[in-house]
């Protein structure tokens, strides 16, 4: 508790705070415009209202669109993290020729891909393999695109294990699949997790391939929703843009609790300064 | 070589199912998006009835085209400013400061950051049109210049400040990830020895960690350099002042309907992808 | 398996390119007595979103209704609506890509300045062509001029579902703090001037909005460009070629310069990414004068109940005027006043599998008592005036655009290099905007033409 610490606490303290009024002063317009009774583009005292809420709940397409988008999400999220894990942990062991290379080409091409420019391929493709309208298909086609970056990120996690782990863990007889579950996966844990919720925002804000895979408004995903909230003359109905849009982010923001909750970003103890 | 006894078979059993999925959904139209590149592809017109192979032409006429040159450049300071330097540092900064801070605080900075970053693009454009319109934006009061059009005025700056903002989650869920890996006695080990912070990142966190500042580098390039938000905010405007690339691509695909077109620059873009990929190897060939 | 040879011949495909695109027209008459059909509309309108009032309209009034008349004739029909909601460039991409792979639904709703480039692209045809004969008693009903929104070529290839008209709107209660008249109507443009330049003198109003840039997309062209064009005197498309850098498109800019190089004008506004959204919300603050839009400001943007940006007092504090040309006479045609107008078209779809009860649905959807009914009690112009004559008669606001703009109205060409045109016609305008003299303006307007066009089509 000497003076120095102090100081270096307070300014510690006040370099947070800074930090925290940069990404919170944005967020102000989406505390007060869903109440608002006049929500316009500036930042205002709201007259406060409640009657916007009650418009997006009576929205037609407004929760079900959340609960497509989770649907859309949880495959796509799913599929990735767990046939990337299972790539990365194979191409971190094992020299298989060419990796690095293979690995490069991939990621550049799916920069490719999620451009507007691969719309017309991809839209032909799937209407080719009968999977237009298919929220499996649509996921199957994000999944495509995250995989590489994701392989990537995981392999490098999976370098950082220590193989003295799972030399020990052979010794005492685990199989590759039982080294790989209860061995590396739990040292991994962060990377998996942060893997996990990087799919799942990146699948979450996907507008252009739903919109043009997925024709049924019944199954489209909340992305999609939210660009129809216009009116004819390209005007924003900003009575339930700023609501829906709160409700949007929920299920993200409680994912990220669970998973941080659960499967912990978090250091593991150890250091105090 | 092998510590985990996987064998190649088993391995290339465990790649099998990535790699299945990203050959057809993205190899596949990829290549062919590639294709359309060197046609004069559209999906109206008369063009569009019978699309011709114009080979290279698009290509020449693309690195003739003043637009194209401008936004080059503006996609390089874009990830310059905002990926490479921004969100790193303010990713990592954030990642290293918080273990210190009381958990309270920690969340409710990390859940802002998330936030941030998980917010759909549209509705993050109104965010940011409240705090840079004129007479109602938030900076514009708090700086006490309520008459000043920020994103007018200053649309790349805005870009780059929106963009750190906008993409610091990732690199801060990576690197606190990665502190993670770090042994904690080392840390221990420095402190003992009365290391200061700046000497104990560069010291013994950062050749741990190396591998991920490397990997969070590239992989922020990249997004950044292909992505589409600064659309929303300034729509290249004014004046082709923020046109960054995606910016050029989708105003080429979507609104002029010229997919040879933008295809071909969507190689371009490819091409530049590729040389920030070979600067990152480099870096990575000095790591070992 | 299957898949891997469904993708090898795609790819092959893909390599050739050729075979998209590639639509059979087929036999007219192909299903006619078919016992049982299934029609699909698309429609860029959704419930809850986008045209809601649209969406509701075919879900629960015309599906039900067209498959009782069926029945009653002893068909089952089954109608499908694929419903939309998105941006106009959106979904243009959209539709093009079904009708390109040959999908798509029965009927289409498209804009009408898509026609020509999706008619140029083979991915509609004319509606003779599609169904048969296209006899109905629903066309004299339509006029022709909006009629022509469905035409290219000379040839019709759909139904318009109706139109709007440009006007000058104003804020009565600013030209009367400015000493203006209240029932104000200009007959040249340096009229709209004077007015702007006492307008000046009010605090925190801007006088008049004239959109300009690149940032309000064809709002700009519409809004702006064009209708100062007509008011020039000479259409942007004429004779097979596209007007470069003529007196008239310097008259225009000359125009653009004197509203946002004298003041008049807020240039700040043309370039923010939301200006014509904060446009409509200053003309609802009583803080802009004059503005040029059609008759949708008027009935969804200030509509006092439902607008974006309400004005509880619309009816008594927003007056509107004819679009002067920069001088009696002086307009397309000799004309003293000019204006602008769009809408939508209904096509069928060329792959359809029963032409002869697509296009007995559309008929259906274009009948007096359908359209009638889609408006649900609102008023607005529809492309029937038997139907006008009914519902605009308790608005005076679009009375006025029936009886008197639409006489004087011009249409944009439906050509695909149109977009192109506009784009450089924006431009152009925020060359302007951003100070460059109208001469310079103009030049490089010529240049991004002739590179957007080709030499030989720029008169």
């Amino acid at each position: 508790m000497s003076p120095l610490w102090i100081v270096r606490r307070i300014g510690l303290y006040v370099l947070v705070s800074v930090v925290l009024a940069f990404f919170a002063v944005p967020m102000l317009w989406l505390a007060s415009a869903p109440f608002d009774a006049k929500p316009g583009l500036g930042l205002r005292w709201p007259d406060w209202t409640s009657s916007n809420v009650v418009a997006t709940f009576e929205h037609p397409y407004a929760l079900t669109s959340l609960v497509n988008s989770l649907v859309l999400c949880v495959v796509a999220t799913v599929v990735t993290t767990v046939l990337a894990a299972l790539a990365a942990y194979a191409l971190s062991r094992v020299r298989i020729p060419g990796r690095d290379l293979l690995l490069y080409l991939l990621l550049l091409l799916s920069s490719v891909v999620t451009g507007t420019a691969a719309m017309v391929p991809i839209f032909v493709m799937m209407l080719q393999l009968g999977l237009i309208n298919s929220q499996l298909g649509t996921a199957l086609v994000i999944s495509g695109g995250l995989l590489p970056a994701a392989i990537f990120i995981l392999k490098d996690f999976m370098d950082a294990v220590p193989r003295s782990y799972e030399e020990s863990a052979r010794v005492f007889g685990a199989s590759p699949r039982q080294v790989l579950s209860h061995v590396v996966l739990p040292v991994a844990r962060p990377g998996v997790a942060t893997i996990f919720v990087w799919a799942f925002v990146n699948a979450w804000g996907n507008f252009l391939l739903p919109f043009l895979l997925l024709r049924d408004v019944g199954r489209q995903p909340a992305a999609v929703l939210l660009r129809t909230l216009y009116d004819e003359g390209g005007s924003a109905n900003l009575t339930v843009i700023p609501v829906f849009s709160l409700l949007y982010s929920i299920p993200v923001v409680v994912l990220y609790l669970f998973v941080n909750k659960r499967y912990g970003f978090r250091f593991h103890g150890g250091i105090k300064s | 070589m092998d510590s985990s006894g996987l064998g190649v078979r088993r391995a290339v059993g465990f790649v099998a199912p990535a790699l299945l999925l990203i050959g057809v959904f993205l190899v596949f139209p990829a290549l062919w998006t590639l294709y359309i590149g060197i046609t004069d592809y559209r999906l109206t017109g008369p063009a569009a009835a019978n699309p011709r192979v114009v080979g290279v032409d698009n290509l020449v006429e693309a690195v003739r085209d003043p637009l194209f040159t401008n936004s080059v450049w503006l996609t390089a300071l874009f990830v310059l400013g905002s990926a490479v330097v921004g969100q790193n540092v303010l990713g990592f900064g954030l990642a290293w400061l918080l273990r210190t801070v009381r958990p309270g605080v920690r969340r409710l900075v990390e859940g802002l950051v998330l936030l941030s970053w998980i917010l759909p693009g549209t509705v993050v454009a109104y965010l940011w049109f409240a705090v840079l319109s004129r007479d109602t934006g938030t900076l514009g009061l708090l700086l006490g210049s309520p008459e000043t059009a920020w994103l007018v005025r200053y649309p790349m700056t805005s870009l780059i400040i929106f963009n750190v903002w906008r993409g610091t989650a990732f690199s801060m869920l990576l690197y606190t990830s990665a502190l993670a890996a770090v042994p904690p006695s080392q840390l221990e080990t420095a402190r003992l020895v009365g290391a200061s912070g700046w000497q104990t990142v560069r010291d013994v966190v950062f050749p741990h960690i190396r591998g991920h500042v490397l990997t969070n580098t590239l992989l922020i390039s990249l997004w950044t350099a292909n992505d589409f938000t600064p659309f929303l905010l300034t729509a290249g405007g004014p004046d082709h002042r923020s046109e960054v690339l995606p910016v050029l691509i989708y105003r080429q695909a979507l609104e002029s309907g010229q997919l040879g077109y933008a295809s071909a620059l969507s190689i371009l873009l490819l091409v530049g992808n590729l040389a920030i990929a070979l600067v990152y190897l480099r870096l990575l060939r000095r790591r070992a | 398996m299957r898949r891997t040879a469904g993708l090898g011949l795609l790819a092959v495909c893909g390599l050739l390119a050729g075979c998209l695109g590639q639509t059979q027209s087929g036999d007219q008459a192909r299903n006619a007595d078919a016992k049982e059909i299934t029609l699909t509309i698309v429609a860029n309108a959704v419930s809850g979103g986008k045209n809601a009032r649209g969406a509701g309209w075919l879900r629960n009034w015309v599906i039900p209704r067209f498959t009782e008349l069926q029945k009653a004739k002893g068909v089952t029909a089954t109608v499908e609506f694929e419903q939309n909601g998105a941006g106009d460039e959106d979904y243009k991409t959209k539709v093009a890509l079904d009708l390109k792979t040959g999908g798509g639904g029965d009927v289409v709703e498209i804009d009408g300045i898509w026609l020509g480039e999706f008619a140029q692209a083979g991915l509609i045809k004319p509606l003779d062509e599609v169904v048969g004969s296209t006899d109905w008693d629903g066309w004299e009903q339509i006029p022709d001029a909006v009629q022509g929104l469905g035409e290219f070529g000379g040839k019709r290839y759909g139904v318009p579902m109706g139109t709007d008209g440009r006007v000058l709107f104003f804020n009565k209660k600013l030209l009367a703090q400015a000493g203006l008249p209240v029932e104000w109507q200009p007959r040249s443009w340096q009229d709209v001037l004077d007015a702007g330049a006492e307008l000046k003198g009010l605090a925190g109003v801007t006088p008049i909005q004239l959109n300009a840039g690149t940032a309000m997309g064809e709002a700009t062209t519409m809004q702006g460009v064009l209708p100062a064009l007509a008011g020039a005197g000479r259409p942007i498309y004429e004779n097979g070629k596209w007007q470069g850098d003529s007196a008239q498109v310097k008259d225009v800019l000359e125009l653009y310069r004197k509203v946002y190089g004298g003041g008049l004008g807020d240039p700040v506004l043309q370039q923010e990414v939301k200006g014509r959204d904060r446009s409509f919300q200053l003309f609802s603050e009583n803080r802009i004068g004059i503005l040029l839009e059609s008759d949708y400001f008027w009935r969804s943007v200030v509509e006092p109940r439902n607008g974006v940006a309400r004005m509880a007092d619309r009816d008594t504090a927003v007056g509107w005027a004819l679009i002067p040309a920069r001088q009696a006479g002086a307009g397309v045609g000799g004309q003293d006043f000019v204006s602008m107008s769009g809408g939508g078209v209904r096509v069928v779809n060329p792959n359809t599998r029963y032409p002869k009860q697509a296009w007995e649905f559309l008929q259906f959807l274009n009948s007096a008592e359908a359209v009638e009914e889609s408006l649900a009690g609102t008023a607005q112009l529809t492309q029937r005036q038997d139907v006008n004559d009914k519902v605009l008669r308790g608005d005076p606001m679009l009375t006025f655009v029936s009886e008197k703009v639409l006489p004087i109205t011009r249409y944009r060409p439906g050509l695909a290099d149109y977009p192109k045109v506009s784009a450089a016609l924006q431009q152009a305008t925020a060359d302007v905007v951003a100070g460059r003299s109208p001469d310079e303006a103009a030049g490089a307007y010529r240049a991004a033409l002739v590179k957007a066009v080709g030499e030989g089509n720029v008169g």
